[in-house]
């Protein structure tokens, strides 16, 4: 196959970028499309040219390091993938393809298609856990049954890897998928219960300074979430901020 | 150095406690005066870290990653092995660590082995009391189940995302100190050297991978997480970061490497499909279940499958070799990984691999799914179904136990393998090598410890399924953060490490002076060229099968092509930015040293053990024909290296196996 690529190129984080216009030739259709990039800055150091950075890791769909605005989609064309996982017969020859990092204001730019999620990690800190110290003497696992419907459901909202592609997707650049489902995930489980309230009102206060947008239901951030972590955990989490809002007593 | 691996005495079920009841404790208020540093955050790295924050140490922690919750135990699928018995089969701490012991073909060290099916039950308690949601059953508790090579039920899971579940879980534990300031988390920052005062690990040197700044940072002890080194064959299925650096460094300032040559091949991988490929993908060996794994007899056959002449499905069942059903009769499909990788290779090397590169060997469910369709239609009540009705509930019957894994395979290849045989080869998975620790999990440089798939005590020459994740938490949770306190103890009066001594100023030049020297190069080849040079020697003669010729050439070549290296790299970009191809020079610099001693390592051992096959060491005459030869004379111990100031001259120390719970036996599967 052979392809037009424009690239976002960007020095750091206070240049101004551009897309930038790339011609590669010979591509497999069966390579994923992060080989295809792999093959576009070998092409490029060959040149004695800068090649683009992008973040990329367990190359398996499951890290949520990669990330990538293709042809204005956050993980590209296909449903319930990340980009590592998105291969290049799903492009045609002689397409042009635009690739573009995810972009909010709370994920500012680092350079080319590399940009900064540690805002989630910040909303992570302000609750994202059950307050258990390691101990040698915990009480045994079975001791406290929980109904399988409910295990599930909070292994559902778990497997989220954080990529942000719900950030990169929303029109208003809302985060509310992401912390809804580590909010689901405790408010469905008895280990979680303790801290419920103190936990929404901290995640969604620290998402709130981090400067993401708020939700209107569009449902994108569902379309495009490579994992399906479902609406229904927005609906989940607004529940649970309501109540603990109205009957905190801090 | 004498190698002491300070193996507590007394009865093998009463080592840890004894040793924990017997070992030095650091008081709360002095705790606060210390500093520990952390390198890596996979499953040991993150509950270490987390743990020792708990206990009130301050701790820093470093990952190359833009998070901690990247690391890639992240991607480890089956489970997690722990000897709670809640199936009531029999299992028990000392079943698990007998299973372990014999899976690693006796090269692991006993103590450890037995701790580790001590603590394994307080690892699942752990978790669960964090949150993590493993799979339950209708009444609420705990679903098992069962994986290679053993004969109980232990193995706890979250579908197919055991290791994303529990990386979370410490990764949220991790949060919890950050948030409190008890652990400062340096992410997008490597490692690249350890700094020794007084002859202890005082600190490291690490890079801003965002900016580029070379940082120095003090502790009073230093842990060593960071993950195996299966990325020096190239291809391989860890992640695209994961590297051998931290350990290479603190190997090369007095850390002996142990077992450098025990890898793990996997053999249920999807195909190599062509040069641009940059990684494998593991599917879970649980295909073996119901796949029957086949290559055509005849190599006319196997040219008009690649030429696309001829469909698998319409070779003749006569025309078939089911090789491992006509090699191993008793075990057939499921014979251990590494048997089952071997013969796959020796059916591709003799010519019958089944795709364009050679390297594939056909895993068909044609058998499977027409024997659960057929159950199917009875338990439907249909009379006289035809074979089409039984391939369609058969299908189904097959994509409730397996659809993920088919789905993935599809995304990937291509092709339907409900209709068509999927291809599978062997891939580098783990490595069981590592740094040499001893009992406590300190390195052979005082202060500085390995924990997880970086140290090398509890698999041996093999390691079982869903065992990983039990070390790597066992590591992190249950084991260093007594240990570390015992040789904390003489600390508390020490006082802050400061950073402006000759010791950090040599370590920082060095550093310095080496990524100017990748700059300044200016060759002409890039750094993945060198890596793929690398990874092709290692797989060629380094990897299933290795014979004595054949390792010597590997070492010959992988010294030529590191001194290529150094002559004609090309990294482009500057010092103080982002630069990923400067983060890769380093690491493949690191990985053209680790080669040659891996070769090394291979060649001195001449046996047959778990996943090191010597082609000079295998049976003669009778029902064992042509299989692995242990030689527990002459190789039951550990092999570890002291670098020296070249691979190829590292000095071997041994330290002798002992086992006295546990008599050696010859694995047969026949």
């Amino acid at each position: 196959m052979n392809l037009t690529l424009k690239v976002w190129r960007q020095k750091d984080g206070k240049a101004k970028g551009e897309l930038v216009t790339y011609q590669i030739k010979d591509v497999s259709p069966d390579s994923s499309f992060l080989e295809m990039l792999d093959m576009l800055n070998e092409n490029l150091v060959n040149e004695g040219k800068d090649p683009a950075a992008f973040d990329h890791d367990c190359r398996e769909g499951i890290c949520g390091m990669c990330s990538l605005y293709i042809n204005g989609e956050a993980h590209g064309p296909g449903r319930l993938i990340t980009t590592c996982q998105l291969h290049m017969r799903s492009f045609k020859d002689g397409e042009t393809i635009y690739i573009e990092p995810f972009r909010a204001a709370a994920f500012p730019v680092i350079k080319d298609l590399v940009v900064d999620r540690s805002a989630f990690d910040r909303i992570q800190q302000a609750g994202g856990y059950v307050s258990v110290n390691t101990s040698g003497n915990t009480q045994d696992a079975n001791s406290l049954p929980i109904p399988k419907d409910d295990a599930d459901k909070a292994f559902d909202a778990a497997t989220c890897i954080g990529c942000g592609a719900c950030v990169a997707t929303c029109k208003n650049s809302s985060a509310m998928l992401f912390v809804a489902a580590k909010v689901s995930q405790f408010a469905l489980l008895p280990q979680g219960k303790v801290e419920a309230k103190r936990r929404v009102l901290n995640m969604v206060k620290q998402m709130d300074e981090e400067g993401f947008g708020n939700c209107t239901n569009t449902g994108a951030c569902e379309v495009e979430c490579p994992k399906g972590i479902s609406l229904e955990n927005i609906a989940r989490m607004n529940r649970e901020y309501f109540s603990a809002a109205i009957t905190s007593e801090e | 150095m004498s190698l002491d691996a300070k193996i507590p005495e007394g009865p093998l079920k009463d080592k840890w406690t004894n040793h924990k009841n017997h070992i030095n404790v650091v008081n709360p208020a002095n705790k606060r005066h210390i500093d520990i540093i952390v390198v890596g955050t996979g499953l040991a790295g993150g509950a270490a870290a987390a743990s020792l924050a708990e206990m009130g140490y301050n701790v820093k922690a470093f990952c190359y990653q833009d998070s901690p919750r990247r690391a890639h135990s992240i991607a480890a699928q089956g489970g997690i092995n722990a000897a709670k018995n809640y199936q009531n089969d029999g299992d028990s701490t000392y079943r698990l660590f007998y299973d372990t012991v014999k899976g690693g073909d006796y090269r692991s060290r006993e103590a450890n082995v037995y701790r580790l099916a001590e603590v394994s039950a307080n690892i699942i308690d752990q978790c669960v009391a964090q949150g993590v949601p493993f799979a339950r059953d209708y009444g609420g508790l705990l679903d098992n189940r069962s994986f290679g090579g053993v004969l109980v039920s232990r193995t706890f899971y979250a579908k197919g995302q055991t290791g994303q579940q529990l990386l979370l879980g410490a990764y949220s534990a991790m949060n919890r100190q950050i948030a409190q300031g008890k652990i400062a988390m340096y992410n997008r920052h490597e490692m690249l050297d350890v700094v020794l005062v007084g002859g202890k690990a005082r600190g490291i040197i690490a890079r801003d991978l965002v900016t580029g700044e070379i940082e120095r940072h003090s502790a009073h002890a230093v842990i060593v997480a960071t993950g195996g080194y299966g990325n020096v064959f190239f291809l391989s299925t860890n992640a695209m970061g994961s590297n051998v650096t931290a350990s290479w460094k603190i190997h090369k300032k007095g850390a002996y490497f142990a077992n450098p040559c025990y890898t793990q091949i996997h053999p249920t991988c999807i195909p190599r499909s062509g040069d641009h490929q940059s990684k494998l993908t593991l599917m879970s060996e649980s295909l073996r279940n119901d796949g029957r794994i086949w290559v055509p007899k005849k190599l006319e056959d196997v040219k008009a499958i690649r030429e696309g002449k001829l469909k698998p499905k319409e070779l003749k069942e006569e025309d078939r070799d089911y090789y491992l059903e006509r090699r191993y009769p008793a075990f057939g499909n499921l014979v251990p990984r590494d048997v089952a990788s071997r013969a796959a290779k020796e059916r591709c090397d003799a010519g019958f691999g089944v795709n364009a590169t050679g390297e594939a060997v056909y895993l068909d469910f044609a058998s499977a799914i027409m024997r659960y369709g057929t159950t199917e239609a009875h338990i439907q009540g249909l009379h006289n179904p035809t074979q089409d009705q039984i391939r369609e509930l058969g299908e189904k019957a097959v994509e409730n136990k397996y659809g993920n894994l088919f789905q993935m395979y599809e995304k990937i290849v291509d092709q339907n393998p409900y209709k068509t045989p999927m291809m599978i080869y062997p891939a580098v998975h783990y490595t069981m090598g590592g740094i040499w620790v001893d009992y406590n999990l300190m390195t052979t440089i005082p202060g500085c410890y390995a924990a997880g798939e970086a140290n090398f005590s509890d698999h041996g020459a093999n390691r079982l399924g869903a065992s990983a994740l039990m070390q790597g938490l066992a590591d992190g949770y249950f084991v260093l953060p007594y240990t570390v306190g015992d040789y904390l103890a003489n600390d508390i009066r020490t006082g802050k490490i400061p950073t402006n001594s000759p010791e950090f100023d040599a370590a920082e030049k060095e550093v310095k002076d080496r990524l100017e020297r990748f700059i300044n190069i200016k060759g002409t080849k890039s750094v993945d060229h060198f890596h793929k040079e690398l990874g092709k020697v290692m797989w060629d003669n380094v990897g299933m099968a290795r014979n004595a010729e054949g390792l010597k050439e590997a070492m010959a070549k992988i010294k030529q092509i590191r001194e290529e290296f150094w002559k004609d790299v090309r990294v482009p970009g500057g010092l103080n930015e982002m630069n990923p191809e400067l983060e890769k020079a380093g690491r493949v610099a690191d990985f053209l040293e680790l080669g040659e001693l891996f070769a090394k390592d291979a060649l001195d051992r001449n046996e047959s053990c778990g996943g090191h096959f010597r082609e000079e060491s295998v049976e003669i005459g009778g029902e064992q024909e042509g299989e692995a030869k242990r030689d527990d004379a002459n190789f039951a111990f550990v092999s570890a290296w002291e670098w020296t100031g070249n691979p190829s001259e590292a000095k071997l120390h041994k330290e002798n196996l002992v086992f006295h719970d546990i008599e050696l036996k010859q694995r047969s599967y026949k």
